[in-house]
């Protein structure tokens, strides 16, 4: 017996140290993970999440110190995405930081606007084209519909409005499959 | 002569129902009460409008011009009153709307100014110029604008010119009676096309169960030099642009590279008809020959004005009551109508009349058992069920490695599949769906980019507003060191006017104004489109 | 709203598992005639017991019952494993190892399409692994009283020698295991009674018949050449190239296609599409390891026969034979296949 019990601590000692060394001699260089996050986030830097914008969402995620469910924007497939590349388990869309809703940009209803640049100063991205007593209006393909133009407005004038879907951005629906289709009734 | 023909793996062979139609000549349609031309009707950009409502139209007359190079001119089908310019549904599986000139025709058919062209002293690129003003586009299906099919690609020169007379999908016989009646207008539009592309030889591909259309062509290019009709064995999709031009040179194409970089293009009979009616004649792509055929009374061929209503259409065919669906275009390739009262366009090659008897309903789908029908059946030699598994675990990325977008969505293999599973569906689901992520993706960078430059740009602006700051002080400093005077100056450099009554009583105003013009009339916001990246 | 295609050909799964079943009446047919009408009952049996378990099954999964069962997958494992199993095994045998390949070998793994293993197979190593005995009573090929072998089969008794009798490599295993010096293949079973002219008196019949219905089913394209060819191929390639080297140890190439469930398998087991490899390739390599493992399990493992060792083994490497066969697609040849997004 002490034989067999040698050989085995003998084999597990050296299986050890080859591990040992391969997480030495092959150590990945830098820390692409925060990247590879960051990829996956769709980039609205809203702050839904809790922190503010994507990147330092990202660096949270690769710490440890957020939760991969924390992002509205980025929907279900986002949480997913992340579950597949960190290995962790998927959970649904945390209510308490906001739910997926449908891509909306925003829109600055002219004839209120006042020109005050507040909501050209809030906007993340420099959507929103305007100066000092001049009219302000939202560039809709660049908005990321985050909606943090919409508080700062004193006149109230910035509305959310839903993205229309026209014939090149039309998708085909997943096909749903009737298997009680040709069940004798 | 051409040494011998090539194959590729697969096809199937649906019964061709060519027969119903077939032996009917061409009878022009009569004119509509109504049309609706779509201003849109080929890939690449959209036309803007060049007329309004109210505006007399005369047939032949642009009405849309072509939006930049990757675009095409739409004409008015007729002479007419402009009734309107607005989104009208698409014959589109989606059911969306786009922007359409209404016409209201006046019955005159008054061209306007027709412009003939000789072709042989133009140079391709004013030709292609011509083409694209002319609205000319594949009307093989794919409604590709044809004068960029025919810039020179890579290699330099298109060696080969392909005309495609296959019409290898049942039930269609359109191109199949323009050759056997317009031969020689088909035949002036190679010309025209060959000269573009200045390419050594020309075949024309048309399946063996077509002898009249080959003996005609064959008769109308006859004495046109290295030009060559090819029958090429019927089986379903020769048609297809990859696989006739693997069946007649040899060259496979994979998704990605166009027919340009190996020296080959292919344009369909109807396309090489409507370039020789555009050069040689001055008209504008206003019409096409439709197949009316199914269940109907009396199915045939018609000239069909663009834009025509197909319900109207359809009363010269006269459907049959037990007519469930119609289908646009082929039963393997084409589209399920959501309704009848959609227009005519230019990529509309036929309607079909479905009833359960034609086409029954397919069974429930049931699982894959692997038995590798689709995989023998799919001409670009892919593994559909590997696809379909993919597609169904939304596992994009492997879809995409295992060749999702070479795709050519011909249907072979859903119409072999014994589990009756709706295959191209799966894969229809996966192409949109990667595509819209890569949207996503594209509007993700960028608007990373940006945030990513605006954190930059608002760093800058601190640090030059720090530095004015510290010049200002040290200025300020040095003042009140110099002459001893107190430094309100430097306190007023640093800090903002200080709001007096006037302006406060501005901003107040201008919010009570803003508040009641809320409450009292509440302006609705029209939606913007959805942003179109990449 | 349908889609297109609009067009179907004629053809479901149900047509094509009644096309298998039709390819094994040859096969059936000549069993019956040469060991009685026993096999009959175990196809009854079997069957029954498949549709039950495969009923149940179908109801606590939420599926459409009727629908499924018309589909004739069932039916198809039951008839193989009731032809795989000795005619003479005991009836609860039978219904335990078709309960177990329906229920456990493909319900449990998702039904019809999602079974990693052939079921049929599975059923064969459970019964003979867990049940050596019963699994090993052949019968005798001429003696066909039926009485008798009911008795035996619902009776509950063993079988009495006179019954039974070693199928060709039973004989061949018992030989093979006596030391070298003493026997020779040629010798053990030339001389065994149950050695026909070929592969053993009735076995070699049935063997030739189910060559017959495999043979249509390739010309009805319900399976391709690539499985039965590289299967039948193999394996005697590597019984001839043994067997010249040495014919006092190794079997001939004849006696390993005529014997055992070479001939079944090549052309009903070992075609199965959902458990084997998918690609012509892959089909080639997965046949051609099956044919080196029945051969190997033959003639050095200790059972008598290896089909359904071999096919479960090479059920394994299924994913990897397919990942790395996959052909090269239209266009995309000469270079690394890979797709790409526009």
């Amino acid at each position: 017996m002490i034989p067999a019990l040698l050989v085995m601590a003998g084999i597990a000692v050296v299986l050890g140290a080859m591990l040992g060394y391969a997480s030495i001699r092959f150590k990945v260089k830098g820390d692409p993970l925060v990247d590879k996050i960051d990829a996956i986030l769709p980039q609205t830097q809203c702050g839904q999440c809790g922190f503010p914008g994507c990147k330092p969402y990202a660096q949270a995620i690769a710490k440890g110190e957020a939760e991969i469910n924390q992002c509205p924007p980025g929907g279900e497939e986002g949480v997913r995405k992340l579950a597949d590349l960190l290995g962790k388990e998927f959970k649904p869309l945390s209510a308490e930081h906001g739910t997926e809703k449908p891509k909306r940009v925003a829109f600055i209803d002219e004839a209120a606007c006042i020109g005050c640049t507040l909501c050209t100063q809030a906007c993340p991205v420099d959507a929103i084209v305007g100066a000092a007593k001049q009219m302000h209006t939202v560039i809709a393909p660049l908005c990321t519909g985050c909606e943090l133009c919409v508080s700062p407005c004193p006149v109230d004038c910035i509305a959310m409005v839903p993205v229309q879907e026209t014939v090149d951005t039309w998708k085909w629906k997943y096909p749903v499959v009737q298997l009680k289709l040709a069940e004798p009734a | 002569m051409l040494a011998s023909l090539f194959t590729f793996r697969g096809g199937v062979k649906p019964a061709s129902h060519k027969d119903e139609s077939s032996h009917i000549p061409i009878s022009p349609a009569p004119l509509p009460d109504l049309l609706v031309v779509p201003l849109r009707q080929s890939a690449g950009g959209a036309p803007q409008a060049r007329v309004q409502a109210g505006q007399r139209v005369a047939k032949g007359e642009r009405i849309g011009a072509a939006d930049g190079e990757f675009s095409s001119a739409i004409h008015a089908s007729t002479s007419g009153t402009v009734l309107a310019v607005e989104p009208r549904p698409l014959p589109h599986p989606s059911g969306l709307s786009a922007p359409c000139a209404v016409i209201e025709p006046d019955g005159e058919e008054r061209w306007g100014e027709r412009v003939p062209v000789d072709y042989a002293s133009e140079s391709p690129e004013a030709l292609r110029g011509r083409l694209r003003d002319a609205g000319i586009v594949g009307l093989g299906g794919a409604a590709f604008p044809s004068h960029v099919k025919l810039r020179p690609g890579a290699a330099g020169r298109i060696e080969t010119l392909i005309i495609n007379g296959a019409e290898c999908e049942p039930w269609i016989t359109c191109d199949d009676l323009l050759m056997r009646e317009r031969a020689e207008g088909v035949s002036r539009g190679i010309a025209v096309l060959r000269h573009i592309a200045s390419a050594s030889r020309v075949l024309i591909g048309i399946e063996d169960n077509k002898p009249q259309a080959i003996v005609a062509m064959r008769a109308a290019t006859a004495r046109m030099a290295d030009v060559e009709v090819v029958p090429v064995p019927t089986l379903y999709p020769t048609g297809g642009e990859k696989q006739l031009i693997r069946v007649l040179t040899g060259t496979e194409m994979p998704f990605g590279r166009y027919g340009a970089e190996y020296g080959v293009q292919c344009f369909n009979v109807a396309t090489a008809y409507s370039v020789h009616r555009a050069i040689d004649l001055g008209e504008p792509m206003l019409s096409r020959i439709v197949t009316l055929t199914g269940n109907v009374a009396r199915p045939g061929n018609h000239e069909v004005l663009i834009g025509t209503p197909i319900d109207e259409l359809l009363k010269l065919a006269g459907p049959k009551p037990d007519t469930d669906r119609y289908i646009m275009g082929g039963p393997m390739t084409g589209i399920s109508l959501p309704r009848v009262d959609l227009p005519v366009i230019k990529a509309t090659n036929c309607i079909i009349a479905a009833n359960a008897a034609l086409f029954p309903q397919q069974g429930p789908e049931m699982p894959c058992i692997r038995c590798g029908a689709c995989t023998r059946a799919c001409p670009a030699e892919l593994q559909p069920h590997e696809l379909y598994w993919f597609s169904r675990a939304r596992n994009f990325v492997k879809a995409a490695e295992y060749g999702i977008f070479d795709c050519i969505e011909c249907g072979c293999c859903a119409f072999v599949c014994p589990s009756n599973i709706r295959l191209v569906d799966y894969y229809r689901f996966s192409k949109s769906s990667i595509r819209a992520q890569e949207r996503e993706k594209a509007a993700a960078d960028a608007a990373r980019q940006r945030f990513e430059f605006r954190t930059l740009r608002e760093e800058r602006e601190k640090a030059e507003k720090a530095a004015r700051l510290a010049a200002k002080t040290a200025a300020g400093r040095r003042a009140v060191e110099g002459a001893g005077a107190r430094p309100a100056a430097a306190e007023a450099a640093t800090s903002l006017p200080p709001l007096d009554d006037e302006k406060r009583a501005l901003i107040a105003g201008a919010v009570a104004r803003a508040q009641a013009h809320k409450e009292g009339s509440p302006v609705e916001p029209t939606p913007p489109q959805a942003p179109v990246q990449g | 709203m349908s889609t297109s295609p609009h067009l179907h050909l004629p053809i479901s799964i149900q047509a094509l598992m009644l096309k298998v079943l039709a390819a094994l009446l040859p096969g059936i047919a000549v069993y019956v005639w040469f060991f009685g009408a026993a096999i009959l009952v175990q196809i009854a049996l079997a069957s029954a017991a498949a549709l039950i378990g495969e009923a149940f099954m179908l109801r606590l999964r939420g599926k459409p019952a009727a629908l499924f069962l018309a589909d004739g997958s069932a039916l198809v494992t039951a008839c193989l494993i009731a032809l795989a199993f000795p005619s003479i095994a005991p009836w609860w045998l039978t219904v335990s190892a078709t309960l177990f390949a329906i229920v456990v070998a493909k319900h449990l793994y998702g039904g019809l399409g999602q079974n990693p293993f052939n079921p049929a197979m599975v059923a064969f190593c459970v019964a003979i692994v867990a049940f050596p005995s019963p699994m090993s009573q052949w019968p005798a090929a001429g003696f066909a009283d039926f009485a008798a072998q009911m008795r035996i089969v619902f009776g509950g008794q063993p079988a009495p020698d006179a019954m039974t009798m070693a199928t060709p490599l039973d004989a061949l295993r018992t030989a093979l295991s006596l030391p070298e010096s003493r026997i020779t293949v040629a010798g053990a079973v030339g001389t065994h009674p149950a050695f026909g002219a070929v592969g053993g008196k009735g076995w070699e019949w049935i063997a030739l018949a189910y060559l017959a219905g495999g043979l249509w089913l390739l010309q009805q394209r319900v399976i391709t050449w690539h499985v039965p060819v590289a299967f039948l191929g193999v394996l005697a390639l590597i019984a001839t190239g043994f067997s010249l080297g040495n014919p006092d140890r190794y079997a001939g190439p004849l006696f390993h296609l005529a014997g055992g469930g070479a001939m079944l398998g090549a052309f009903f087991i070992a075609t199965d599409p959902v458990s084997g490899a998918t690609t012509p390739r892959g089909k080639l390599i997965f046949a051609a390891g099956l044919a080196l493992l029945t051969w190997v399990i033959r003639t050095f493992g200790a059972y008598p026969d290896a089909v359904a060792f071999g096919v479960l083994l090479m059920n394994v490497c299924v994913p990897l034979i397919d990942m790395g066969t996959q052909p090269p697609i239209f266009g995309r040849k000469g270079s690394q296949r890979g797709g790409g997004t526009p």
